[in-house]
């Protein structure tokens, strides 16, 4: 029996939507704003948002690039229409190419896919300040031990409720809060190209590396008992090395310290501090 | 004797000890009026449980005049409340004072500060180092700050000491989804254990844990009474804030040792004797 796929939805349901409202309450706010691509991840964060803050409080952006499925566009709006919130589209086809058009040598898919993260960022936290809603993060725990998101991209946000949900995980729930079928069983992806798909960038599933990240990450069991569940040491190796070295992703950066009192070393306050 | 007790289940703002305080006194003064002989509040919850270098600022020292306010109300009802203590050597105790008649009758430093994983408490507090039981007015009483009901040696120590009610202060967090159904660990944990505490001990476990959240960190409520013969008869929400009230009835402690008389057959001089042993052993 994996654990993995055991889940007392009632309780993480309850534990999220607290999460969200009162660490966006204690700040002073009372609004979200996020990102809808009509994927798994930031549709569940939808409803999610909706449950905790009400429907008025939550407001989507569609930000469509010209090679962007038009399937995201339309799941998107879907899952707008079925929450009853606002949501705007603002395409970002002209800010990107306006950028991509100052340099004639040619720009590796990486590097457009991560341009166009980080135009969504630039969307996103102005719409922040705009409507006075914080950021709210849809990215999941695999894909932050990954490193599989653009630094300052799409892993930029003040909240993040499902970064310790892994991907299989996240379906499970959205399938609890009724997130449409048609959503949950599509294939995840990027959509920073025609064709993207998240298992074939990565190599592979889903459900095996989730799997492996639990008993690697959350229990902590070492190589040789990780071979005995089934996993070929190659692909352990594989993984542990993706996590270790995308660690930066998942830091602040680093201070040279020189002070008696330097931020985040001897410097300590939590983010909630007097909140 | 029969007392009735409240127990809150808090969500403190982090480090803001005046407006906790505020909040604190009007959750006492509504207990008494609603006739309540005990109020109890979680582990922190005048502070706040993540307070990393806001431990020197949320102290309070047993002059200050959070105390004195404690002491007048405690006139009316005895208080069982968890904070930061600033001691006259300047150290900083995660603590648990309890008040009765007007006076500050008990003070129960933290023995056991978990430093690992999420837990960094040993960074910032210094260690109790008593176990003690202490008599009140409702009988013999024992407090442990969260961790310390974790060590049985603790609660072993509190029984041979000749409690009847213990009191379990917690600021325990959602964590690990490995429990019974998928569910959090830490709610196995604790269930079992003051269970198990109750049962054992032929005592009433009154645990008391907070709610709400602190940077990410979801604390889980889930506070209770158990009666000596294992049966919750109160229980509070899982994650959520809350309150709720039950009746200590004395009389029980003394059907359950009556009927399994455990305490009284309990081998104190053999535990001591081993226990010697294998300390001196140096293991």
């Amino acid at each position: 029996m994996t654990k993995i796929d055991k889940l007392d939805l009632d309780k993480v349901l309850k534990l999220i939507t607290n999460f969200i409202k009162y660490e966006i309450k204690k700040t002073g706010y009372k609004k979200v704003v996020l990102g809808l691509s009509g994927g798994l991840d930031s549709s569940t964060v939808a409803y999610l948002s909706v449950k905790a803050l009400g429907n008025k409080n939550v407001i989507g952006f569609i930000m469509p690039y010209k090679t962007s499925s038009p399937d995201s566009k339309k799941h998107a709006l879907v899952i707008a229409k079925k929450l009853k919130i606002k949501v705007f589209e603002v395409p970002i086809t002209e800010m990107v190419d306006a950028y991509l058009s100052k340099f004639k040598n040619n720009i590796s898919q990486v590097r457009q896919g991560n341009i166009m993260a980080r135009q969504r960022m630039i969307v996103l936290y102005d719409k922040s300040e705009e409507f006075k809603g914080l950021v709210i993060g849809t990215g999941n725990k695999t894909e932050f031990l990954l490193g599989y998101t653009t630094l300052w991209g799409d892993s930029a946000s003040a909240l993040v409720p499902l970064g310790d949900l892994y991907k299989t995980q996240v379906r499970i729930l959205a399938r609890y809060i009724g997130v449409p079928e048609e959503i949950i069983l599509k294939k995840p992806s990027a959509d920073l190209w025609k064709g993207q798909t998240d298992e074939e960038d990565l190599g592979f599933t889903y459900a095996d590396v989730d799997k492996l990240l639990y008993y690697m990450v959350d229990e902590r069991y070492p190589v040789l008992q990780l071979q005995k569940l089934g996993y070929k040491k190659s692909f352990i190796d594989k993984v542990f090395k993706i996590i270790q070295r995308t660690q930066f992703k998942r830091k602040l950066p680093i201070i040279a310290k020189i002070s008696a009192r330097t931020i985040d070393h001897d410097f300590r306050y939590p983010r909630d501090w007097g909140l | 004797m029969d007392f009735k007790v409240r127990m809150i289940q808090n969500f403190p703002k982090l480090g803001a000890v005046q407006d906790n305080f505020i909040l604190h006194k009007k959750q006492i003064e509504k207990a008494i009026k609603d006739r309540i002989d005990l109020i109890i509040f979680p582990e922190l919850s005048l502070t706040g449980y993540m307070l990393k270098d806001m431990v020197p600022v949320a102290a309070v020292h047993k002059e200050h005049s959070i105390i004195t306010e404690l002491q007048k109300l405690s006139k009316k009802i005895s208080i069982l409340i968890g904070l930061v203590e600033e001691s006259n050597s300047v150290i900083f105790y995660n603590a648990a004072f309890y008040f009765e008649d007007g006076k500050l009758h008990f003070i129960h430093r933290k023995v056991y500060l978990p430093t690992y994983g999420m837990f960094e408490e040993e960074r910032y507090f210094g260690a109790g180092n008593k176990i003690r039981a202490f008599e009140t007015k409702f009988g013999r009483f024992g407090i442990a700050i969260c961790e310390d009901a974790l060590h049985p040696s603790f609660a072993y120590t509190l029984s041979q000491d000749r409690i009847k009610y213990l009191f379990v202060l917690a600021s325990s967090p959602a964590s690990g989804l490995s429990g019974k159904e998928g569910s959090f660990k830490t709610i196995d944990t604790w269930e079992s254990l003051i269970r198990t505490y109750s049962m054992l001990f032929s005592i009433y476990t009154i645990y008391v844990n907070r709610s709400g959240v602190e940077d990410g960190i979801s604390f889980l409520g889930g506070s209770q009474v158990v009666a000596p013969s294992g049966e919750v008869i109160k229980k509070l929400p899982y994650l959520e804030t809350s309150e709720g009230d039950a009746i200590l009835e004395e009389d029980k402690i003394r059907g359950a040792r009556m009927y399994t008389p455990l305490l009284r057959d309990e081998k104190l001089g053999l535990t001591i004797k081993e226990l010697k042993r294998i300390y001196d052993e140096d293991r």
